[in-house]
């Protein structure tokens, strides 16, 4: 609780509560691993288990998964180049990027719900059979992910116009690029044993 | 929805239950009002965010669910000594066991340790609160309105019946229809969010917050339970959380998950429930080790004997706990393979257990024993554990399981553990840390004969089971054969015998209040840990002054070189969080939701979990950093707690 500040290091770890927070989130982050890996589990064992519904192979398009995929790629690196500039002390560079990183991700984001509104058309829905039913949930959940991160970075966005950096407002910046990398790591993790393997089933 | 339907009737004990719950609260009410305490009432407590404080709002709230469990197992009990009586219908025995199973682990025995947790961590490391107080009290709420959802559905909507496993089909829509099981999903996962914070919280606490020069290998052995503990909770909650999202999904919005249409697996449920569910029974038992190291440390008058090997068995066993949850469905019919396998890994958790019991025998060896209260709860628990434990290694071969799986002789063997490990641990540390908490003790007298009653009336009521387990009686069934009803009817005397222990040690409360004696110094049991060093009252900020560590038992060394945790000379502002309304809101609201959901009001639920996020956005701009309390103040309180 102390608020000694140390003089020197990125602005986010100056604070004691900063570091602690930071710390805080990466275990945060571990249990979001569990949460996913058990849907990811989940996943594998229902896979194949279709019913009536169309096989993934019938519906998945490689085109909008890798424009996608890119999208979300682009994000994560626009995120590391926002917090690059927050280094360098620049609030417009760390502005200017995060509005892209934002943008991509609804890009993302709209990519998928037409995704899903195209299956839900060629007759896969959640209701369907236990494989669809975890296909939406796992990616749904990712994709809530998103939605809330998008959501949170706004909230975020004012503050820093209204703040400019400080050892709070950087630590918050800090721990939101942590959770949209790891979004990113989780949307590879889809896109090669969902989209990859469901595509040649 | 006719409200016929919304309000559950038609059974004179839930009658008898609804107008008990309207006298009680207006009871409160009453008094609250005339006592003009309202005000009061939020100030300190429903908007504090200072650790001992919600340490004791849950120990509260644990004590009243273990009065409702009890209640729910007494009335288990009596239906099964006087099964021709029709006490319970079918139906309202399996809500009962239900309720019963699922508030004694979720609402009464993780609670309670956290509540201890809360309390003595902060203070054992030499910290002036958690790393999170803000989250700590959003925790506290998030178990408090789960807790609550779950005991409303006994009145409102119907109680779940399908088990505290729930497995499915049983629990799936097709064949459980109706908000019951709705009522278990969403009051675990309300409560779920906040236990993972709690183990969130204390991970970082005890990572980065001990007191200078307190390295790892000095820290008392509770906060290395709590740190291992905190572990197994990030590890598995996540596990309980999607397995509830998913059955959930499945009863509301029609996925597939664990159906029998659409190609889902009831399997799946069973495995990620016990996923979950097998380390869930460590995150229950490690802590309770550690509030027996301690009581076992402090009234031999000696250190630890093994220190090392007590941590690092703690730690093994929390690896093993994730390794064995097949043990609990070796009957389900996954082979020989795996089912040897996960006999030996669950044996495998023998060793270190075992490694334990030695290092409290060790304890006692030779020491000075004092025979108080926490002491003598500490040894009625060596023996009975190691009767739950041999027994579960019994129920740990496969090839038996097939003759002991769901009869009694589980029954018995898990309330062996789970009863002397954690309700035994609960009584001690509640005991132990009494003075800490209040600045008196328990009266003496009452505690031993409230123990006395307990013990002996829980192994008249389980040692029983074994043998009624053995002659073949099931478990979950509300009615007998004949030749099973001796054991049962002494089993029951046994069952009423705790309940009057319990209800002793309620007294005890009532009467130390009144007439036990207040307390000065703080150091009620001349103890060798930190959170001795403080004064009774503790002051919210804890320490004045942090003390210096370089040894064990940090207390202890200071008392030899005469320090204390007030030096004047060395006072500077300490820095403490402000109280906050915001949590008790925010969950306020999450509950609205989760109750919208359980009805499948899907209006309700969404305007809930907006408020919710609206809540969460309003948190985030709040920008208040708390206050100082200045050089002058910290004086004034110290000389005035310490009577200087
Ligand atoms: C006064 C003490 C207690 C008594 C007399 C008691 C009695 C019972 C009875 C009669 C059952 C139901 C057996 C059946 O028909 O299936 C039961 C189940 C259970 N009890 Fe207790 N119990 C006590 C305390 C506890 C405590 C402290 C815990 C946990 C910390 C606990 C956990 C459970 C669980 C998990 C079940 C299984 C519920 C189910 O079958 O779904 N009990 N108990
Ligand atoms: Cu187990």
């Amino acid at each position: 609780m102390s608020a000694h500040e140390l003089k020197s290091g990125p602005l986010e770890y100056r604070t004691s509560q900063g570091r602690m927070n930071i710390l805080g989130f990466w275990i945060f982050l571990a249990a979001e691993i569990v949460l996913f890996s058990t849907l990811f589990a989940t996943y594998a064992v229902l896979f194949g288990r279709t019913a009536d519904a169309p096989l993934p192979g019938e519906l998945f398009e490689i085109k909008t998964v890798l424009i996608m995929t890119f999208l979300l790629l682009v994000s994560s690196f626009t995120c590391g180049v926002a917090v690059n500039e927050m280094r360098r002390g620049s609030v417009k560079g760390l502005i200017t990027w995060l509005i892209i990183t934002l943008a991509l991700g609804l890009g993302f984001l709209g990519f998928e719900i037409y995704e899903f509104a195209h299956y839900t058309h060629e007759g896969a829905t959640l209701q369907s059979s236990a494989f669809w039913s975890a296909f939406f949930v796992l990616t749904g959940t990712h994709g809530l992910h998103v939605t809330l991160g998008i959501g949170w970075a706004i909230l975020l966005l004012i503050q820093l116009v209204k703040r400019g950096l400080t050892p709070v407002t950087s630590q918050k910046v800090f721990i939101i690029s942590l959770y949209w990398h790891f979004l990113d790591v989780i949307w590879i993790f889809i896109f090669t044993s969902v989209y990859l393997i469901g595509m040649v089933v | 929805m006719q409200w016929d339907e919304f309000f559950v009737t038609g059974e004179p004990l839930i009658y008898g239950a609804m107008v008990s719950i309207a006298l009680v609260s207006a009871a409160i009410m009453f008094t609250l009002f005339y006592f003009k305490k309202w005000g009061w009432l939020w100030r300190e407590w429903l908007t504090t965010v200072d650790h001992k404080r919600i340490g004791i709002m849950y120990i509260i709230s644990a004590l009243a669910m273990l009065f409702r469990g009890g209640m729910d197992a007494l009335m288990l009990r009596t239906q099964l000594a006087f099964p021709d009586m029709n006490f319970l219908s079918a139906q309202h025995y399996d809500e009962i066991f239900t309720t019963h199973g699922t508030i004694m682990i979720i609402f009464m025995a993780m609670p309670f340790l956290i509540g201890l947790m809360n309390i003595v961590v902060p203070l054992q490391i030499g910290a002036r609160d958690v790393a999170f107080p803000y989250l700590n009290a959003l925790s506290f709420w998030s178990f408090f309105f789960g807790a609550m959802l779950f005991n409303i559905s006994f009145v409102i909507g119907g109680s779940p019946d399908a088990g505290w496993t729930s497995y499915t089909p049983l629990a799936g829509a097709a064949m459980n229809p109706g908000p019951g099981q709705n009522f278990y999903l969403l009051g675990l996962q309300l409560s779920g969010i906040g236990t993972l914070a709690t183990g969130i919280n204390f991970m970082v606490t005890i990572i980065k917050m001990r007191a200078p020069g307190m390295k790892m290998f000095q820290m008392p052995i509770f906060s290395w339970s709590t740190l291992v503990t905190s572990f197994i909770i990030v590890f598995a909650f996540p596990i309980l959380t999607v397995a509830l999202a998913l059955m959930t999904i499945d009863r509301i919005f029609g996925s597939q998950f664990f159906t029998l249409t659409g190609e889902g697996m009831p399997m799946m449920w069973v495995n990620l429930f016990w996923m979950w569910g097998h380390p869930e029974v460590y995150i229950v038992v490690l802590p309770a080790f550690g509030i027996f190291s301690e009581i076992i440390s402090t009234f031999a008058r000696k250190q630890l004997f093994g220190y090392k090997a007590m941590v690092l068995s703690m730690i093994v066993i929390a690896g093993l706990s994730f390794l064995v949850w097949v043990h609990h469905f070796f009957t389900m019919g996954m082979g020989a393979f795996v089912n040897s396998v996960f006999s030996i890994s669950t044996m495998l958790i023998a060793v270190p257990t075992g490694v334990k019991i030695f290092n409290w025998l060790g304890t006692l060896h030779k020491g000075r024993i004092q025979l108080t209260t926490p002491m003598l709860w500490s040894l009625a628990f060596i023996p009975s554990f190691v009767i739950g434990g041999v027994t579960g290694v019994m129920l740990g071969m496969a090839a038996a399981d097939y003759q002991f799986h769901n009869s009694y002789f589980l029954v018995a063997h898990f309330h062996y553990v789970l009863i002397s490990g954690t309700v035994f641990a609960c009584f001690a540390g509640l005991v132990y840390w009494y003075p800490k908490m209040f600045g008196h003790k328990l009266n003496e007298k009452l505690g031993k004969l409230s123990l006395w009653f307990f013990v002996i009336g829980f192994h008249v009521c389980f040692f029983p089971q074994y043998f009624v387990g053995l002659d073949g009686m099931p478990r979950r069934v509300f009615t007998i054969m004949p030749e099973w009803m001796p054991l049962n009817v002494i089993s029951t005397v046994g069952a009423f015998g705790m309940g009057a222990g319990f209800a002793i040690f309620v007294y005890s409360i009532y009467y130390s209040l009144r007439y036990n004696e207040r307390e000065k110094t703080g150091d009620s049991w001349d103890g060798r840990t930190l959170e001795w060093a403080t004064p009774t009252p503790v002051p919210f900020y804890n320490f004045a002054t942090v003390p210096k560590v370089d040894g064990p038992d940090a207390f202890l060394a200071m008392k030899e070189k005469g320090e204390t945790t007030f030096e004047e000379e060395k006072l500077e502002p300490i820095h403490m969080p402000s109280s906050t309304g915001q949590p008790i809101i925010m969950m306020s609201f999450m509950f609205i939701a989760s109750f919208g959901l359980v009805f499948e009001w899907i209006w309700m639920a969404v305007a809930g979990l907006i408020a919710g996020i609206i809540m969460m956005a309003i948190r985030s701009f709040d920008y208040d950093d708390g206050f100082y309390v200045k050089v002058d103040e910290i004086k004034r309180t110290e000389r005035k707690v310490r009577g200087l």
